[in-house]
């Protein structure tokens, strides 16, 4: 009954808050949702198989661009065209899957593998002239709910937030179902679960082309909020460090490690920049670096599952 | 032809300084299991020392290693001690997350300090070239090479022949079995880890005169390092030298063939082969 009144009213907050904080708030709140999206999708991979990608910045490209060509090429509407972006992210997925996995290749090599594919999709992204090149590639805004673009930073609030809703769902199901547990088991001990008859390869390919595809959906979004795709932002190893932090941080494997992870690096991101940015050029990160390393330092198992420890704890206490 | 020939020879000469610093990254890996994210960034502050120093003091590049390689040692022997030591035993994603926080508060305070104009070190001798038949041989690189070489043999016999080499070796072949017969490890480790980011500090101070560097140079770097040491072989000191020049030819042919911002796409489709047909890299043992 208090879970369902405390779920209640935090669905009433949600739908409520945007409509009540300044807009700079709105775009906080648009950015947490959707790197906690981003974080989710990337935790299905790299938090419930164990498998860490540094590369997950090129299925995000592949759904951005996928979209923003087809609507400007062909003007077929990006609601269908992430769908499309999707399908080619999963594709790229299974090759990148296919060669890692079937050879073998495990821990710091995966995590090369993703970054060396991410890194030759940016320089053939720079030298696409369809793509833009370095100039990059700009969408003109024409509002229309059918080609994705909105006046105001509502619906993109709410867009964000059914994206986070949806993932956060498709985590849950996949956390309930044998596959949710074939994956744990494969993070915990591959070889042991190989034994045992766990298909890893394919348990492996069907998340990482669930987590890519997932991680295409949200390049849309960005490409639809942001008018303006370059590969040296979107493509950029940095980008995929930014989607890969937020679930570490929060608790890579859980649920809520993500959403986590998320609200509290947007909250300690925008801290530093407030803060920080003012003065000399670097000094925000320099803050924002520190506070990474104190939160590895201090909870090395993430955020979530500490919490969640801690309380675990109080309850026994309590009689 | 000579375009080729010029290509390759300019791509082992910088080839020399890549696999200095993928020795340093392949030792700290060897010995602590641990990814050292802020590679690149150790390496652009021993560049940024090197250019301060030649700025300041007017000291020559090739004679600050000394001083650059040994500010670096402390600074890799202060994050062993003081941030990597207490994570070795931590989940991987945790010891990858406290490396980019690193790396980042490096990039970033040389960024606060020396800004973001790209610079150089423009010695006197900068610019001498010499012909050897077709071929033009660029003087700082040659005796970038040189250093390199040397520092990079030096190395090899610290640790093959003295006792705290022997002492690193054991700890990077089996830890349980150095702690077993007395290694002291924390002494080792941190050794390990400065004597790898001295490497890096050495290698960025001799290539202050031929690549100009700014602060978001780091990232590069280290994604080069990366590079050198799949392919070479991981924990293999001889592996990450030949790395070292198969990547500079490589990315050296790579801008001739291509066109220069192509460069890297030859060395990641050799990463991606050596990962799929020998990822225990061309000269690494069982991995």
């Amino acid at each position: 009954m208090l879970r369902l009144g405390l779920g209640g009213a935090l669905g009433v907050a949600l739908v409520v808050l945007p409509f009540w904080v300044p807009s700079n708030w709105q775009n906080l709140l648009i950015s947490t949702f959707y790197y906690a999206y981003l974080g989710q999708a990337w935790n299905i991979l790299g938090g419930y198989a164990g498998q860490l990608s540094l590369g997950h910045a090129a299925f995000f490209a592949i759904g951005a661009y996928t979209s923003a060509v087809l609507a400007i090429h062909l003007g077929i509407s990006p609601w269908l065209g992430m769908l499309a972006g999707a399908v080619f992210a999963a594709i790229l997925s299974l090759g990148i899957g296919y060669l890692g996995f079937r050879f073998g290749l495990r821990g710091f090599y995966f995590i090369l593998l993703t970054l060396a594919a991410a890194e030759i999709c940016r320089l053939i992204a720079l030298h696409l002239p369809i793509l833009g090149g370095y100039t990059g590639l700009f969408i003109t805004f024409t509002p229309n709910p059918w080609q994705f673009q909105f006046r105001g930073k509502i619906p993109y609030y709410f867009i964000a937030l059914a994206f986070l809703c949806v993932a956060c769902g498709i985590v849950w199901l996949i956390q309930r179902s044998k596959l949710g547990t074939y994956l744990v088991a494969i993070r915990e001990d591959e070889d042991a679960s190989e034994a045992l008859g766990v298909d890893t390869f394919r348990y492996k390919m069907i998340a990482y082309a669930v987590s890519a595809a997932l991680t295409a959906l949200g390049g849309t979004f960005y490409a639809y909020f942001q008018f303006y795709l370059q590969p040296n932002t979107v493509l950029h190893i940095n980008h995929s460090v930014d989607i890969m932090i937020r679930p570490i941080v929060g608790g890579s494997g859980t649920i809520l490690g993500p959403v986590l992870g998320s609200f509290l690096l947007e909250l300690l991101g925008e801290f530093s920049r407030t803060y920080f940015a003012a003065g000399t050029a670097g000094l925000n990160v320099v803050i924002y670096g520190l506070l990474l390393i104190i939160v590895v330092l201090f909870l090395p198992r993430g955020v979530y599952p500490t919490l969640a420890h801690l309380m675990r704890r109080a309850a026994w206490r309590r009689p | 032809m000579a375009l080729y020939l010029q290509a390759i020879v300019n791509g082992l000469l910088v080839g020399g300084v890549y696999s200095l610093m993928a020795l340093g990254l392949s030792l700290i890996f060897g010995v602590m299991r641990v990814i050292n994210f802020a590679h690149g960034d150790m390496m652009v502050w021993g560049m940024y020392l090197s250019f301060w120093l030649f700025t300041t003091w007017g000291v020559d590049p090739y004679l600050s290693i000394l001083g650059t390689a040994t500010a670096i040692f402390l600074l890799g022997a202060a994050v062993q001690r003081g941030l990597v030591n207490r994570i070795l035993d931590a989940p991987h994603e945790m010891q990858i997350l406290l490396m980019l926080g690193v790396a980042l508060v490096l990039e970033n305070t040389a960024l606060m300090v020396f800004g973001p104009d790209p610079r150089r070190v423009s010695t006197s001798y900068a610019l001498s070239t010499f012909w050897l038949g077709p071929i033009v041989f660029d003087l700082p690189r040659v005796a970038t090479f040189g250093v390199a070489l040397a520092l990079a043999v030096g190395l090899y016999l610290f640790l093959k022949k003295t006792e705290l080499g022997r002492m690193i070796r054991a700890a990077s072949d089996n830890r349980v079995g150095a702690l077993l017969v007395g290694t002291d490890i924390l002494k080792v480790f941190t050794l390990a880890f400065g004597i790898g980011a001295a490497c890096v500090g050495a290698a960025g101070s001799l290539m202050t005169s031929f690549l100009p560097f700014s602060p978001s140079t780091g990232l590069f770097l280290t994604v080069t390092s990366f590079n050198i040491v799949i392919i070479g072989g991981m924990g293999s000191l001889l592996g990450a030298f030949a790395g070292g020049l198969l990547v500079g030819v490589s990315e050296s042919l790579g801008a001739v063939i291509l066109v220069p911002s192509l460069k890297e796409i030859f060395s990641f489709i050799l990463l991606i082969l050596i990962l799929l047909f020998r990822p225990q890299g061309l000269l690494g043992g069982s991995r």
